[in-house]
């Protein structure tokens, strides 16, 4: 049975928001928008004791009803707007009881908009082991409101929550914390005249926020407006005046009802861990030991799934063409939307792994140390220390990593990371870079240790990091921003992590990757396979008739068939594109095979290989690196007679695939955490930007 | 004194903020006038730098720091 009772949580970062959430909701949760804003949107279903089930919303973590990212202002705009579809019934605000001061700063604010309040009184077992003493029920009566003692980790008093929802007043019963029009008493008064608002601490806030509320129209606009200017009202001034009253206000309730151990616990543990993990020296050791890790685990734990799933979709598509009847239909769901879905999936263990484990630093409460260590040097470039771990973990993969970039509050250094990630040369680029370099490369030791192999490829890495810092430095000049730009974050206590949490974690990121970025991906790669398997008019088959004539009859039926594949690539609508685009490329050092490469490589990087090994007919398994690189080294250019993959050329197509944005999985993900085209659009253009005059340079050079 | 200029381990009274808009946001994380700070540490590279105020631990750059008088 379903109830119209909805629940909005809410409450500071680092309370176990989210882990109340995830037990009331489990994994019973959707993603979707807020109407009208770019903010992800968590709600999911509680079922009540009697049955019922109530609606559970999750608002994003803030610290008061002043926001700071633009996540954070979405919070306002629910609980003031009646008209929104996830305005809320009750707010259940959950108080960390070991920081119950700075806590109820944000629960006072919230009383006084009067919605139905219940507190969720997190920690609670934290709270007895530092010998803090709260009289929950004396605290309850001064405040008017039932608080209910949980320690959500502990799985304490969820049943009690439930209940608390279950019997949860209908009216606003909670006491009004502080004289609110005092504050600004004629600009109360008039808004709310003109807006008919009865709640004075609602007239205060559209006061001071009316520009960033989406609901309020044109003409209400202009009235606020008025409003404010006329009585020259101060919105940071009335902003320090209502904290301080608040202050004083939980000084008063506290002072009654918790007491303090009369000696705090000086060095606590979290303390004595951050002396060495935040230490000069070994501070930084220990961090890039950790990223190491995290990167090779990425790289060995996902590469068995990831065949696995790789060899099941093969398997797949071999039984596709052997049992399903021959024809078009067969051919693009097989070719085409098989090996789309292929594509997506091959990247969920990464996903899952990279989201794991930055679950675990997040969890723990390293991750705000990273933010602590990194933020000067990040600073520098327009990132941000929490900028690093996407960094990074773009070495195994952009995809997730972009969606990882959610951690950074400041839209300006989250969108910056976002543009910059791709850059950073992913495992995908691997078999190209180890292709073209054991083509042009001598498998040569220097100095005696040294591969000049290895050595060419680490460069290709360097070079892929140093451009994304690069690209960083430009955009922050570039992209303005109306966020002042500061560093005030609070340093959570070390805490063990919840492997619950973690598991629903990597389950919520592979679902909303897949169910995403995996229509767009399908869809383009359907676009992608109409363009290699037709070509105009009736070109095709005049192909089938010429490898029916008895010149071929002496060759396999294998071998025609490559050569037949072969031609068919040559002349469908890709591979007239390559021939077409041949003008644009030949400066770079590529032909139209490489061309058309170029374009089918759009999908992913990885096709290059696959397409290469059509379009040079190799005998044998398309996946075993040795055939296609004897083809491709002996490849010369029919007009010319000269080789084709030369020293320059390769160089240049290995640059080209290390700056353009050749991953419809990353341009997928990009318009879904920015929510704007134009975003992945600029993005792909000052990538190919980049890659085309990077790979004009080499080239002319290395000529 | 400011807040910026303690040295590890050493602690003041928050008096008052030199700048309005840094005041706004540090008293909501529980920097208030009358408050004890105490500097914890300082991040490897000079800033930033962390503190303890109103029982837990905040860390915030020099600039922001040092908008904050102490007694």
């Amino acid at each position: 049975m379903k109830t119209n009772l909805k629940v909005a949580l809410v409450g500071n970062p680092n309370t176990g928001k989210s882990t109340l959430f995830n037990l009331l909701t489990g994994l019973n949760q959707k993603v979707g928008n807020f109407a009208g804003v770019t903010v992800d949107k968590k709600s999911g279903f509680c079922k009540l004791p009697d049955g019922q089930t109530a609606e559970i919303i999750d608002l994003p973590g803030t610290y008061s009803l002043y926001p700071k990212s633009a996540d954070e202002s979405i919070v306002l705009e629910v609980l003031t707007d009646k008209n929104n579809p996830a305005h809320p019934n009750l707010v259940l605000v959950v108080v960390d009881a070991t920081n119950l001061k700075r806590n109820l700063l944000l629960f006072t604010q919230l009383a006084d908009l009067r919605i139905p309040i219940i507190i969720a009184l997190n920690m609670i077992d934290l709270a007895k082991k530092s010998q803090i003493d709260i009289q929950i029920n004396d605290l309850a009566k001064l405040l008017n409101v039932t608080i209910v003692p949980i320690a959500a980790r502990k799985n304490f008093g969820l049943t009690e929550i439930k209940n608390a929802i279950l019997y949860s007043p209908k009216t606003a019963l909670q006491f009004q914390t502080i004289d609110i029009e005092s504050i600004a008493p004629d600009v109360i008064k008039q808004i709310g005249i003109k807006l008919s608002l009865d709640n004075p601490y609602v007239a205060l806030q559209i006061a001071h926020q009316h520009k960033y509320l989406k609901y309020l129209n044109k003409s209400q606009q202009l009235i606020l407006e008025e409003i404010t200017q006329s009585y020259q009202f101060n919105s940071e001034k009335a902003q320090a005046n209502e904290t301080i009253a608040r202050y004083n206000f939980i000084n008063d309730v506290l002072a009654d009802t918790v007491k303090y151990p009369a000696i705090a616990l000086e060095e606590n543990i979290s303390n004595k861990i951050d002396h060495l993990l935040t230490h000069k020296v070994w501070g930084l050791v220990i961090f890039f030991g950790i990223l190491f890790a995290i990167f090779q685990s990425i790289f060995s734990w996902s590469s068995y799934p990831m065949t696995l799933i790789e060899n099941a979709f093969i398997l797949l598509g071999n039984l596709g063409h052997q049992f399903l009847p021959e024809g078009v239909l067969t051919n693009l769901l097989v070719d085409g939307v098989l090996a789309g879905l292929s594509g997506v999936m091959v990247f969920i263990p990464q996903i899952a792994l990279l989201f794991a484990f930055i679950s675990v630093l997040e969890d723990t409460g390293y991750m705000a140390r990273v933010t602590f260590m990194m933020d000067r040097l990040m600073r520098k470039v327009g990132l941000s220390g929490k900028s690093v771990v996407p960094l990074i973990g773009g070495l195994a993969c952009a995809v997730p990593s972009i969606m990882s970039t959610r951690t950074i509050e400041n839209w300006k250094d989250r969108l910056i990371t976002i543009m910059v990630t791709p850059l950073v040369s992913c495992s995908a680029r691997l078999p190209i870079y180890t292709l073209l370099i054991s083509l042009v490369v001598p498998n040569k030791y220097v100095l005696g240790f040294i591969n000049l192999q290895g050595l060419t490829l680490m460069a290709m890495y360097v070079l892929s990091i140093v451009m994304a810092i690069l690209v960083a430095w430009v955009m922050k000049k570039i992209i303005k921003s109306r966020q002042q730009g500061y560093f005030i974050m609070e340093l959570p206590v070390y805490r063990m992590p919840r492997w619950h949490n973690v598991g629903i974690t990597m389950f919520e990121s592979v679902k909303s990757f897949v169910t995403q970025a995996g229509k767009v991906i399908i869809a383009i790669s359907i676009i992608l396979w109409v363009l290699a398997y037709y070509g105009p008019g009736n070109s095709f088959d005049e192909i089938d008739k010429k490898y029916q004539t008895i010149e071929f009859k002496n060759l396999s039926t294998g071998t025609i068939n490559k050569l037949k594949a072969a031609e068919k690539l040559e002349n469908s609508y890709a591979g007239l594109l390559g021939k077409s685009i041949e003008p644009a490329i030949k400066p770079l050092g590529f032909d139209w095979k490489i061309g058309i490469a170029l374009i089918t490589s759009f999908a992913a990087r990885e096709v290059f290989v696959g397409t290469m090994a059509t379009l040079y007919s190799v005998e044998g398994n398309d996946t075993v690196l040795q055939p296609i690189r004897n083809k491709m080294a002996q490849a010369r250019n029919t007009q010319t007679g000269q080789l084709v993959f030369t020293t320059a050329t390769a160089f240049s197509l290995m640059i080209f695939y290390a700056f353009a944005m050749q991953c419809m999985s990353t341009m997928a993900v990009v318009y879904r955490e920015t929510k704007n085209i134009k975003w992945p659009i600029i993005q792909f253009v000052y990538m190919l930007v980049l890659a085309y005059s990077f790979s004009f340079l080499v080239y002319q050079i290395l000529k | 004194m400011k807040l910026s200029q303690l040295q590890i381990g050493q602690s003041g009274i928050i008096k008052e903020f030199t700048d309005l808009t840094m005041s706004v946001k540090l008293m909501e994380m529980g920097c208030l006038p009358g408050e004890k700070i105490k500097l914890d540490r300082i991040a490897p590279l000079g800033c930033p730098i962390a503190v303890s105020v109103a029982g837990y631990q905040l860390s915030l750059r020099k600039r922001e720091a040092a908008t904050i008088e102490l007694i």
